[in-house]
């Protein structure tokens, strides 16, 4: 799938949730690696967070740190800033993806630098920083295995922790041996990473300039946080005279001390680890040691609408985990692509919508693609409540439609249909009258105990799922005559 | 026209009207119910760093204070170092005869090209963290900057067994110091890894591939 093909945060239409799910519901190579992915992840994790005694009173402990800081956002930013400022770094203010792109290029450009190289951060991915970059004449280099390897063949993340999941060791060698100039490669995947190293140590050796997103930045010191696995995040924080930061206004937390709930809620959520094996810390600029330059790019582009709806807000506490992402039935049989944002999964099925605005086709259809079977709320570390904004904005999407779209949004088949429901369900005649008419009806239909297709505008609903027929006698056929009334 | 910064806290009132004029932070209760301490003796706690650490593929050993020089002359040799990155302010006698020390001191940085050319890095370190294996650096005594234990390919790492902390809240207590001094702090938790391709576990990315701790009783 290219870039521009799908994307909630380019400008246009992007696809509608299902059709995009088709697609790659047809793909039986994805499916049966983000199947395995997910599972693998999924039974780790459960291992690693039993071993803590205390795991649900961190989980408490993080949802409400979250909670404070969104409630006191201004405070904690300001904060922030002084904190950052104080220790010797610059702190820039971007209202949209536009304006954080420009300030990341401004930076780079007074160094003259011509490359960048750049750890993983789903934030640049949702600013588009490195088409920005290159749009300016830099050359940008993802340094995150992963990263690396959908880079180099032009295409984008399916998951959030672990982008490359949708391709084998096979494929790998061969982008490997199309772009980074090696003639002998193995698919052995110690021989991979290998190659991987060798071509990033050069780059990270000659690079200016550093960009980095932050899991974390605390309030009262303004240290920043990168929690990470390969050690490219060390190389990008350490090693360039000059370092970029960019990090979601939401990534903020108030005291030092709130480290000893999110560095154990982090890495035990995510990749199932006691701790994952480099977190690095950094406050502003040390002399001596690291860059001598650091700007810290405080983002909102859509995030402070998010956190104007109280009910959606909570979604504002993610600490991009993924573990939502393993739980999640539809998640595991689409992959991340179907989602057509940076953000898939159940949280971004709830985040995308509400940083791009109610009104759009594609990210509108994104709350409904959940069977709100809760496994996602009940993972989360710091306890956001999934289901519950998926079903919020559910409604936000159908109030939306039938606000803005005039007579076409009272004519929707949706709301007419929801209409007509609730006064069935209401009325214990017609619900009783429509169970009998249900059942003349759908004896051409049903075909051993259940229904694959229905006729019509109806047949939307079972191109994804078969419907159980109404049985030959009801619930309540069945009371009446035990109660001989 | 309105600074971007304007604009966003501008914006974030706005959205959070719904907070009372009065609340402060403090106001919103957090309850930390979560474990703040081991109730282990220190034993347990040294034995259960050293299983955690040797969990992740690093090489471990504990040793005592007199095996120390000895301990580090041995490891240097099963790895043929010939040029080990040394910190300034290292013990002079942890340095093992016939290496030669590539000392980084404030009038001689070390560039980047001499570090990745280096055969290894030993250091000491600021903490140890027994619940999660975990090495922490702070840039303090015998530590050195951050460079120096990122880009050589093989690091001896020297923890003393006082120095290692229960739970991961006793280490964020620990560091405050460091954290109001500004010194980066780095918490390593065996050698860089990757499951990047098809989940298969690949230890060894960018940083040092082989992370070898001695315990120092």
């Amino acid at each position: 799938m290219t870039k521009e093909a799908s994307d909630a945060f380019a400008p246009g239409k992007t696809p509608h949730f299902e059709e995009s799910a088709k697609v790659s519901l047809a793909d039986t190579q994805l499916r049966h690696n983000i199947g395995k992915a997910t599972r693998s992840i999924r039974e780790k994790r459960a291992v690693s967070v039993e071993e803590l005694p205390d795991w649900q009173e961190l989980r408490e402990a993080g949802r409400a740190l979250k909670e404070r800081t969104m409630r006191h956002l201004d405070e904690y930013l300001l904060q922030l800033e002084e904190s950052v400022t104080r220790a010797g770094g610059h702190v820039h203010w971007a209202r949209s993806a536009e304006e954080a792109n420009r300030v990341v290029a401004g930076v780079a450009k007074s160094h003259d630098a011509r490359e960048v190289v750049k750890v993983k951060s789903i934030a640049t991915e949702e600013t588009k920083l490195n088409e920005y970059l290159e749009n300016e004449g830099m050359q940008v280099f993802e340094t995150d295995l992963a990263e690396l390897i959908i880079q180099l063949a032009g295409e984008t993340s399916s998951h959030i922790l672990v982008p490359a999941i949708h391709k084998n060791r096979a494929e790998i060698r061969e982008i490997f041996l199309r772009e980074l100039g090696v003639d002998e490669l193995s698919d052995d995947p110690k021989d991979l990473t290998n190659a991987a190293r060798l071509y990033l140590r050069e780059k990270f050796l000659n690079a200016r300039v550093g960009v980095s997103g932050a899991n974390f930045a605390v309030a009262e010191t303004g240290t920043v946080c990168v929690v990470e696995s390969e050690g490219n995040g060390r190389m990008c924080t350490t090693l360039p005279p000059v370092l970029v930061t960019l990090m979601g206004i939401e990534k903020v937390i108030p005291a030092w001390q709130d480290f000893e709930v999110f560095m154990q809620l982090l890495p035990r959520s995510s990749t199932a680890e006691r701790m994952s094996p480099y977190t690095s810390f950094w406050t502003g600029v040390s002399k001596d040691d690291g860059p001598q330059e650091f700007h810290l790019v405080l983002l909102d582009n859509g995030r402070t609408a998010v956190l104007a709806d109280e009910v959606g807000r909570q979604t504002l506490y993610c600490i991009r985990c993924s573990a939502c992402l393993n739980v999640c039935p539809v998640y595991e049989r689409t992959g991340g692509h179907a989602y057509n944002s940076v953000y898939p999964g159940p949280i971004g099925a709830i985040l995308t919508p509400q940083l791009v605005g109610i009104g759009k086709q594609g990210s509108d259809s994104l709350p409904y693609a959940s069977s709100l079977c809760g496994a996602c709320y009940e993972v989360c570390p710091v306890k956001i409540n999934i289901p519950e904004v998926l079903v919020h904005l559910r409604g936000r999407v159908v109030r939306y439609r039938k606000d803005e779209g005039g007579l076409k949004g009272k004519l929707d088949p949706e709301n007419v249909a929801m209409k007509a429901l609730a006064k069935t369900f209401s009325d214990r005649r017609l619900y009783e009258a429509a169970q009998k008419a249900s059942r003349i009806g759908q004896w051409p239909l049903a075909r051993k105990g259940s229904i694959h297709r229905l006729p019509g505008r109806l047949a939307g609903w079972t191109e994804a799922r078969d419907l159980k027929p109404t049985p030959r006698q009801t619930f309540r056929e069945w009371w009446k005559s035990r109660n001989g009334s | 026209m309105t600074s971007a910064k304007e604009e966003i806290l501008r914006r974030i009132r706005r959205a959070t009207r719904d907070v009372s004029e009065g609340e402060r932070p403090e106001d919103v209760p957090v309850e930390r119910g979560y474990r703040k301490e081991d109730g282990a003796s220190h034993e347990e706690l040294v034995e259960g760093f050293t299983e955690r650490v040797a969990e992740y593929e690093a090489i471990v050993h504990r040793i005592s204070e007199e095996e120390l020089p000895r301990a580090i002359a041995e490891a240097c040799q099963r790895r043929n170092v010939e040029r080990l990155v040394v910190p300034a302010d290292l013990p002079e006698y942890w340095v093992p005869e016939g290496v030669e020390p590539l000392w980084d001191n404030e009038n001689g940085r070390l560039s980047n090209e001499e570090l990745d050319k280096s055969d290894g890095v030993l250091t000491g370190c600021s903490l140890g963290i027994a619940q999660t294996g975990t090495i922490v650096l702070d840039a303090g005594e015998g530590q050195g900057r951050r460079a120096l234990t990122l880009l050589p390919d093989y690091h001896l790492c020297i923890v003393r067994e006082e120095q290692i902390v229960g739970l991961v809240p006793e280490a964020f207590t620990g560091l405050k110091d460091t954290i109001k001094k500004g010194r980066a702090i780095t918490f390593i938790s065996g050698p860089s890894a990757t499951s990047d391709i098809e989940l298969d576990r690949v230890e060894g990315v960018h940083g040092p591939r082989t992370l070898e701790v001695l315990i120092v009783g």
